[in-house]
């Protein structure tokens, strides 16, 4: 990316826009004009913006060895997501990046892997687990622990379920409230934890989701004796520009943008309890 | 003086040298930009010649509170720097990063920045030297370049000027500076005005600032002039009413988080954002958008932002920081712990701006030496 470039979004072509749940949509985009999009690693995010009405952080949420397409999932909670995912197919999405770290697939090798998602915290590690399937003899056991609000908020279903018919793969799903027609598990996504096998010598663990609830699972992970350097967390702050001269994005001495937003939980353990950092 | 600054051949320019140099400046189409009074105050702007220049007046500073003065000399720099930094010029408070045009859900991007003027900074001070390297670490040097600073930052010419009477607000001594300048510049100046003489004492700083010299036909430096160059430098040296202990800031500040002290200054603090705008070092920065009517035209512009506003740490569903306290313990940890983290040095150079500036007196001095637990403040007379 030249110096030039960085702070101005290429126009990409929106090819899909799929419903994942009453408020989440998964949106594919193309190249608008010929030149290829960028290539990304699983837990990287781009800057998307929606003409004149702003510009947002967003996780990869697709296939990394998909080249020429780049898919977003998108929970709509305000102006500017809302404008995202009532886009239609053949509009234009302003795409910056990719940018930020990404999930230590490289140094997991060999190991158990425990994914543990919040909401639509699920998004970034989709293409982490994309990875794994792929390059299945490389790493131990996977086991996805996900938690949302309610069935109706549960993103990936058919995928949820394709994946837990796999070997070696656990998948484990828990809402918070969960209805009268809802037969799994209801509570917070840490009470999932006495239904897993955990190595915790042997695993590895990617986390994404609400702060308190990264807080409480890695708490529940250290208690099981699991090393924090095997530990790694997505975080989020506010971004305008997600190259690091913004300064929205600090945390301590961390700018989420390009030292994160993925971090081994080591550099953000001396942050984390800090309220109001 | 640095063994550097030692070897640097001096010679003296007298007043009327000075104002060839802004036509020689001009001549190689430099834009320049100088002190000036401006609202009653003394800032940077555009100007055209020494004429300009605020000859005669001084600004008397202390904190919440800065008065023009006349001074019982000439002098054309008598002064410490106004509100006002390079930043103003170089990392502008509104700046457009394109415009876009839409048509049926479609859009194209339509142009980056224009180009940068040339630009020649005139009485620039130590601080803002230091503060300029500490800007390019962030802006230039660092993993992305801002184009736009970039662009701006590599066609400027610095005449620098020695501080010879600091104010009461400075304490660049105590943030690794002082009023020498000692590098960074293409011209340094420092003048001498008494009686019976003004001279300046010049020398260049680059190849470029000796090229300039050369043409002003600059005289030798005699050894009445060196002995006054040295005592005005001395004077200055020992006129510091403000300091700041360093050693092991960084630590303090992390260690500070739960202090008391911030409650006491959240209590003062109007949450006014003056601090970080005038700070010379302070770099954050937001976005806005806007369309035209029909939606079919659209800009987005970068303005100056600051930690010290709630919207600054917004995420859906609430701010991080929403306490005042929150905000400024932010503020001074950034400049003084993370900033150390993250680019090899304070965010500070103990300019005194935030302290002159903030309309609530509060002197970023003192609140140092209260987390410390030395906190007899020190130069605190208040403000007249
Ligand atoms: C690294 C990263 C990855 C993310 N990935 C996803 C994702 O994959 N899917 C998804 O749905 N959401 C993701 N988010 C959150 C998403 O950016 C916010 O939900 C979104 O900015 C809300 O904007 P809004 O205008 O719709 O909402 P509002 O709440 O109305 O926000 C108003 C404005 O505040 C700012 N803002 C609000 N929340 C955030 C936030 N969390 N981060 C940064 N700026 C914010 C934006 O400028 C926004 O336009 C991610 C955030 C980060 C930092
Ligand atoms: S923090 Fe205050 S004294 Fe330090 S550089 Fe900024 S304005 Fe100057
Ligand atoms: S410290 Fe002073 S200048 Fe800074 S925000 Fe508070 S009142 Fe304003």
């Amino acid at each position: 990316m030249t110096a030039a470039s960085v702070m101005t979004p290429l126009a990409a072509r929106v090819a899909r826009v799929d419903k994942e749940t009453h408020d989440t949509f998964t949106l594919a985009m193309e190249s608008g004009n010929g030149v290829d999009l960028p290539r990304f690693r699983p837990g990287q995010f781009s800057m998307l913006y929606l003409f004149g009405a702003g510009e947002l952080p967003i996780s990869i949420s697709g296939d990394p060895e998909k080249p020429g397409e780049l898919v977003y999932t998108v929970r709509s909670v305000g102006q500017v997501t809302y404008a995202l995912v009532t886009r239609k197919p053949g509009d234009s999405v302003g795409v910056r990046g990719p940018f930020g770290t990404q999930w230590p697939l490289a140094s997991a090798r060999g190991r158990d892997i425990l994914i543990v998602a919040g909401g639509i915290g699920l998004a970034p590690l989709r293409p982490a687990i994309y990875h794994i399937l792929r390059q299945r003899g490389d790493y131990g056991r996977l086991v996805l622990l996900y938690g949302a609000r309610g069935p109706r908020d549960l993103l990936y279903k058919k995928e949820l379920s394709a994946w837990s018919y796999l070997p070696d793969t656990q998948v484990l799903t828990t809402v918070d409230y969960g209805g009268v027609n809802w037969r799994g598990h209801v509570g917070v996504v840490t009470t999932l934890f006495r239904f897993i096998r955990l190595q915790p010598g042997q695993t590895t663990a990617f986390i994404c989701g609400p702060e308190l609830m990264m807080r409480y699972v890695v708490r529940e992970l250290e208690t099981r004796g699991m090393p924090a350097g095997h530990i790694h967390l997505s975080m989020e702050r506010n971004m305008k520009c997600a190259v690091g001269f913004c300064g929205h994005c600090q945390m301590g001495p961390h700018f989420i943008c390009k030292d994160g937003p993925i971090f081994p939980y080591p550099e953000m353990r001396p942050w984390l309890d800090r309220y109001e950092l | 003086m640095t063994a550097k600054a030692a070897m640097r051949k001096q010679f003296t320019l007298n007043p009327a040298a000075l104002e060839q140099l802004f036509s020689v400046l001009e001549s190689h189409d430099f834009q320049i930009v100088g002190p000036t009074i401006r609202n009653g105050t003394i800032q940077y702007d555009y100007i055209k010649g020494c004429k300009e220049l605020p000859s005669g007046w001084t600004s008397e500073q202390e904190r919440a509170s800065c008065r023009l003065k006349r001074r019982k000399d000439d002098a054309l720099f008598g002064y410490v720097p106004g509100a006002d930094s390079l930043k103003r010029f170089l990392h502008p408070p509104e700046l457009r990063l394109f415009r876009a045009e839409r048509e049926n859900g479609v859009f194209r991007i339509l142009d980056n920045p224009a180009p940068a003027p040339k630009l020649a900074f005139v009485g620039v001070r130590s601080c803002e030297l230091r503060a300029l390297s500490i800007l390019d670490r962030v802006l230039a040097e660092d993993r992305y370049p801002d184009a736009a600073y970039v662009a701006a930052r590599r066609r400027i010419f610095i005449v620098a000027v020695n501080c010879t009477e600091p104010a009461p607000t400075c304490f660049c001594t105590s943030m690794g500076g002082g009023p020498e300048a000692g590098g960074g510049f293409d011209l340094l100046l420092t003048e001498i005005v008494s009686d019976n003489q003004h001279v300046f004492v010049a020398e260049a700083g680059t190849s470029e600032g000796s090229g300039v010299l050369a043409v002003l036909n600059p005289g030798e430096v005699t050894k009445e002039i060196m002995a006054a160059l040295h005592e005005a430098m001395d004077r200055s040296k020992a006129a510091f009413k403000r300091e700041v202990a360093t050693e092991g800031l960084r630590e303090l500040l992390y260690e500070s988080f739960d202090h008391p002290q911030w409650d006491r200054v959240a209590a003062q603090c109007f949450l006014c954002a003056n601090c970080t705008m005038v700070c010379p070092t302070c770099f954050c920065v937001t976005v806005e958008d806007s369309t035209d009517v029909p939606v079919r035209r659209a800009e987005r512009w970068r303005k100056w932002d600051s930690c010290f506003t709630q919207n600054f740490s917004y995420i859906h569903g609430g701010s991080v920081r929403l306490s005042p306290k929150s905000r400024y313990r932010q503020w001074l940890t950034h400049k003084m712990a993370a900033w150390v983290d993250q680019f090899g040095t304070f965010g500070c150079v103990g300019c005194g701006r935030c302290i002159t500036w903030c309309p609530a007196g509060i002197d970023v001095t003192e609140q140092i030496a209260a987390l410390r637990g030395t906190a007899a403040p020190a130069a605190s007379d208040g403000a007249g």
